[in-house]
């Protein structure tokens, strides 16, 4: 096999598996509405509390505490192996969770399985990261460690393009019922996952240990304690931290805000219907996830620090205008040929409602778009006012759909800039012998907390200033800009040309 | 360039006073949103005590990183990897 076929094959393996990783982790996630349903019910203090911890400790606390387990394994038993397992404990726990019966069938046993095998997920996905950047990032020459690296960087948002498009496809092949039903289509997702990861450790278990930590294990110069070097060594700590406020935390806000806060204030607060808030997203991400490799590419040229910099200041600079126009344009009433401004279609809805009743409406706009509007008679003397209390399950105009798909390409674009050349920058900054655990734990408190943070501040801001619907975009756009004076004051430009020590 | 190191030792005092800063927000939006019966998130004290027990450390971590600046250890980055072993 030749260089550049070698090369290939390490990124193709260790990129499939990382999808496979996001993906399983996803699933749990878009489908938490049924998963609480099935085995969370609310009436049952004991499972409400069980779903509380699957949702916020699997991705604050034990993402951060497998990214130390399994870093110090891979600084100390290598690289290979450790990708290995974290696959093999996402996959199994992924398929195991779409075999569990529900809690009608089982009981509280049900919502303890899923929370253990939630937090082994969590678990897994905090080793696999570090992991995969390390193993191509070691394979990778140094004037092409941001190519070859970026291409990690696509697979979280691959997993989220794949996830979405899997849902999409069962859902949309049965009825609501088939999918809802107990040992329904929701599962579906699930069990797919177990053929994807088969197939990925096939492909990993061919793959060699990376030569840099191989020839360090002959040597016999491998860490003895890679967590007490990383966190406890003063000159490696202040790099970790560095690595953290300088660069992770800002990207993690990015990341979130432009994938899944994007989604749901698409969903959540202009009320377009599940397919279309998931189609946007589809093509936003299939035409922004060249750009990874793109940025990538530009980092071996120009430096990592300016572009992921420049990222996070465009997000500051840009994501109030831009969720404000969601807002705008996603209003029934901005639409051309608004049904409700033609006075024989307001005579006719009206007609028949008694003063005050609330009734719902399908209505469809002249130049396409659909929306239910759910209207309420208001006055009767004169011409008929009615007042309409709110639309949902809108179905965008074309153009406007289009102009979301732009939009939310943008927010994404922002991603790539900012993560696509990361990878290469933290594996620059750490020697090999604690690489794997000293990137891999900035790496995950950047996105698990910072990111994962976004919807909670989001909800805690919401409530706090209710006059203003963007308020949560203020924590996102914070973090980046702290993040911005940081990276950009104390970080340094400079390619590292040497990770061979 | 000296000037410029100057300018970063002391704009790392500035992040002394915000990591408190956070965790007071973060304890007093604790105190206003904990609610029994409240179906929101921000009303769940679970969350609000895995959220400051997460929090905390990483605001620690700021605090740190804030006197590491401010004495200096970030005027010079290392260039190669012995530059990070401890003497």
């Amino acid at each position: 096999m030749n260089k550049s076929t070698d090369i290939r094959t390490v990124i193709a393996a260790s990129s499939a598996g990382t999808v496979i990783e996001w993906y399983d982790f996803y699933i749990f996630g878009m489908l938490s509405t049924v998963i609480s349903k099935k085995f969370f019910p609310q009436d049952n203090p004991t499972a409400a509390l069980l779903n509380t911890l699957a949702i916020f400790a699997a991705g604050f606390i034990v993402r951060p505490f497998g990214a130390l387990v399994f870093g110090r394994l891979g600084d100390r038993a290598g690289r290979k192996y450790t990708f290995l397992l974290t696959l093999l404990l996402m996959g199994l726990s992924t398929f195991l969770i779409g075999c569990i019966p529900t809690y009608e069938e089982i009981g509280l046993a049900a919502p303890v399985l899923v929370l253990l095998l939630r937090l082994v997920q969590g678990l897994a996905l905090g080793g696999e990261y570090g992991g995969a950047a390390t193993y191509v990032a070691e394979h990778a020459p140094s004037d092409k460690r941001g190519l070859y690296t970026s291409w990690i960087q696509t697979t979280a948002t691959l997993g989220l393009f794949l996830a979405l498009g899997v849902i999409l496809v069962v859902k949309s092949s049965m009825s609501d019922s088939a999918f809802l039903a107990h040992w329904g289509g929701w599962r579906y997702p699930f069990w797919i996952s177990v053929l994807l990861v088969i197939l990925s450790i096939y492909i990993r278990l061919k793959m060699q240990e990376s030569p840099l930590f191989a020839r360090l294990k002959q040597q016999g110069k491998t860490s003895k304690n890679p967590l007490t070097e990383s966190f406890r060594h003063k000159a490696n700590f202040k790099m970790v931290l560095l690595a953290l406020f300088g660069a992770v935390m800002g990207q993690g806000v990015v990341w979130y805000t432009g994938q899944f806060y994007a989604q749901n204030f698409l969903e959540t607060k202009c009320h377009i219907n599940f397919e279309q808030s998931r189609t946007v997203m589809l093509w936003a991400i299939a035409l922004a996830t060249p750009f990874f490799i793109f940025f990538g590419w530009l980092s071996d040229r120009i430096g990592r620090k300016w572009i992921m910099m420049a990222g996070l200041a465009l997000a500051v600079l840009t994501y109030r205008p831009v969720f404000s126009v969601f807002l705008k344009d996603a209003d029934p009433k901005n639409w051309t040929g608004n049904i409700l401004n033609h006075p024989d279609s307001v005579k006719n809805i009206t007609a028949q409602l008694p003063l005050n009743a609330k009734t719902e409406k399908i209505l469809s706009f002249e130049k396409g778009g659909r929306a239910t509007a759910i209207l309420q008679k208001t006055r009767t003397q004169g011409d008929a006012e009615i007042l309409l209390a709110e639309f949902n399950n809108k179905t965008l105009p074309i153009p406007v759909y289009r102009k979301f798909v732009g939009l939310v390409f943008l927010l994404i674009l922002y991603v790539t800039m900012v993560y696509g050349p990361i990878a290469a920058f933290l594996v620059e900054m750490f020697p090999t012998r604690i690489r794997y655990t000293s990137l891999s734990l900035p790496y995950h408190i950047g996105n698990g907390i910072f990111g994962g943070l976004v919807p909670f501040i989001g909800l805690l801001l919401t409530s706090t200033f209710t006059n203003d619907p963007l308020v949560g975009l203020w924590y996102p756009m914070g973090v980046a800009g702290l993040c911005f004076v940081i990276g950009s004051l104390y970080l340094r430009n400079k390619i590292d040309p040497n990770i061979k020590d | 360039m000296k000037k410029f190191n100057v300018f970063k030792r002391y704009f790392g005092l500035v992040f002394l006073f915000i990591a408190p800063l956070i965790i007071y927000e973060l304890v007093n939006g604790a105190v206003q949103h904990i609610r029994t019966g409240g179906n929101k998130d921000i009303h769940n004290p679970v969350v609000w005590v895995i959220i400051l027990a997460i929090f905390t450390p990483v605001a620690i971590g700021l605090v740190i990183f804030g006197w590491y600046a401010y004495r200096g250890e970030y005027d010079w980055l290392p260039e190669k990897s012995q530059d990070l072993d401890e003497p």
